[in-house]
């Protein structure tokens, strides 16, 4: 994935007014790589992900997905959204291979078995005939991951999708994450609120700044490429945490040091 | 109901003395049927005791009475038969056309604003202050019948049908679009069963509206059917025919009512809260 300064500006259409929500951002995202994209909310992470999915028009700049510019969604990516966004009528499995049937390539038989094989991937066999409301918000995230990881896309756009679980299963979902992400050769684009999840899962981190978003700083995560929870605790991933901890800091001061003003 | 999941995920079923749970599965109904046999009793004998005429409030027993003369001497086939067809082609023609038509008028915004200035000055009107009109226009025959049903059924329809597919959650959209829906695959996988609540409910809705139309209907101006019959009965003071007409829609109604409501739980599977 290649964003050569790209920019957004949003309009309101309730309040008839223009926000600009990125400016110029260059990032590239290189093949087998995960990147993480912190940053204050509200700065526009989200928006980003979703111009790199196609589902928001840029104003400016452009967004290459293995060497040709995206216009609109395509199979070739695959999105873990925010909030579940699970269809409530669907059962698990039916959620799972939602993506294939709207393709139609796969038949039935097939479409079924690699939804099952997915929904065993993320952990959830025996669940594939329940019904979203039936299972607990971190279940429901894991189906949200394994509805884009069945496409087989060549970037997974995650946005926070660990947001909503308790912190033991966002550590195991982490670690699993990384396991998925190298057995199927995925590449990957993360958001996260949470620094050492950021520092943990990725070879990169783009820290965005406060809005309108620019790239701050890109940081080289220097450590062993096979990743341990264990690893948070020594020198070298408190050091990076640290320094990433800084540079969100300032961002976060500044809103309010302009309403001083 | 009485199971407790266990982690493995079979039930463990509570044990109850065998008379209260069968109380406990059976309570609703139970209380309900009971509940209406007290009162038919209460109804009964304050008759027999000569507490109230029975000219103004007949009794259950003369009611059943009646019924059964009329059903044997078949004087009460023709209205039934008359009724029911108005009703089932009105309310069907309100069927084929209100759904397929709100769809559309959800869908595209252009058919609907030209369309909704008609659609919410009908909706707001009283359908049954048109039939003499309608009267005018069809007759006492069948036709303007059919009409009045059909009007009074297909604007809830219309208008649950059309509220349904525009208010699809933005965010099901997004998921739709990012795994690249079309047009319409949106509308089947995504606005479609999102609406089928709504639409359900305008369909009940629709059902009430249809009975109080056949009702009024040939009330006012038919010489056949079960409105027909109520109306001349009590011309005359037959109260025990005029309950067995109102008794006869009241059934029907109930019975359409619980299968559209049987419909709607078969659909609403997978909707928090559901009971089974
Ligand atoms: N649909 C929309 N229409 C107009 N403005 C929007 C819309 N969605 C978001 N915005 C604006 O764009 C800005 C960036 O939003 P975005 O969702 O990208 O933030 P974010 O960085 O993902 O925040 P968070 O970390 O809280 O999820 C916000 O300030 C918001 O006001
Ligand atoms: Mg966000």
């Amino acid at each position: 994935m290649d964003a050569r300064r790209v920019s957004l500006t949003r309009y309101n259409e309730r309040t008839k007014q223009y926000l600009e929500v990125l400016r110029d951002i260059d990032l590239q995202v290189f093949e087998g790589e995960l990147v993480t994209i912190v940053g204050p909310s509200g700065c526009g992470k989200t928006t980003f992900l979703n111009a790199v999915d196609g589902l928001v028009k840029l104003t400016a700049g452009r967004i290459l997905v293995d060497g040709s510019q995206i216009n609109g969604p395509g199979p070739d990516r695959a999105f873990v959204f925010q909030n579940d966004c699970l269809f409530p009528w669907r059962t698990v499995l039916r959620n799972v291979t939602y993506g294939l049937e709207l393709q139609g390539r796969l038949p039935a038989h097939e479409m079924k078995q690699r939804g099952q094989n997915i929904i065993e991937l993320v952990g959830l066999q025996g669940f594939a005939e329940h019904y979203p409301h039936e299972l607990s918000g971190g279940m429901r995230q894991r189906v949200n991951i394994a509805r884009a990881l069945v496409m087989e896309p060549k970037l997974l756009l995650l946005d926070e999708p660990f947001a909503a679980l308790d912190a033991q299963t966002r550590e195991f979902m982490q670690v699993e994450l990384l396991k998925i992400l190298a057995r199927a050769k995925t590449t990957a684009l993360f958001i996260t609120h949470q620094i050492n999840e950021a520092v943990i899962l990725s070879n990169r981190v783009a820290v965005f700044s406060a809005r309108p978003a620019r790239i701050k700083e890109i940081i080289k995560v220097d450590l062993p490429s096979t990743r341990a929870l264990s690893l948070k605790h020594e020198a070298g991933f408190v050091e990076i945490e640290k320094h990433i901890w800084r540079l969100i800091e300032e961002e976060a001061v500044r809103p309010d040091m302009l309403a001083e003003a | 109901m009485n199971a407790i999941p266990s982690p493995s995920g079979t039930s463990l079923e509570v044990q109850l003395p065998p008379v209260i749970s069968w109380w406990k599965r059976n309570e609703n109904w139970l209380l309900g049927t009971i509940a209406m046999l007290v009162f038919l009793s209460f109804w009964e004998t304050s008759v027999a005791f000569k507490w109230v005429n029975p000219l103004f409030t007949s009794a259950p027993t003369r009611i059943l009475r009646a019924g059964i003369e009329m059903f044997a001497d078949g004087s009460i086939y023709g209205h039934i038969a008359i009724s029911s067809y108005e009703f089932a082609v009105g309310y069907g023609l309100a069927l084929v056309i209100g759904v397929p038509l709100g769809i559309l008028m959800g869908w595209y915004s252009r058919l609907n604003a030209v369309l909704e200035p008609f659609v919410s000055a009908l909706y707001a009107t009283p359908r049954i202050a048109l039939l003499p009109l309608i009267l005018i226009w069809l007759g006492i025959g069948v036709s303007s019948k059919i009409a009045i049903v059909f009007l009074g059924a297909v604007f809830p329809i219309l208008v649950n049908t059309i509220t349904g597919v525009r208010t699809v959650e933005a965010d099901f959209i997004k998921v739709a679009r990012s795994f690249g829906a079309r047009d319409r695959q949106l509308f089947l996988t995504v606005a479609l069963p999102s609406s089928v609540p709504l639409l359900l409910a305008g369909l009940r809705l629709g059902l009430g509206h249809a009975l109080v139309g056949i009702v009024v209907g040939e009330m006012y101006g038919a010489n056949e059917g079960l409105g027909y019959l109520i109306a001349t009965a009590g011309a005359r003071f037959q109260t025990d025919k005029v309950m067995v007409g109102i008794i006869l829609i009241t059934s029907a109604g109930v019975a359409m009512t619980e299968l559209l409501r049987w419909i709607e739980r078969r659909y609403e599977r997978w909707r928090p809260n559901f009971r089974g």
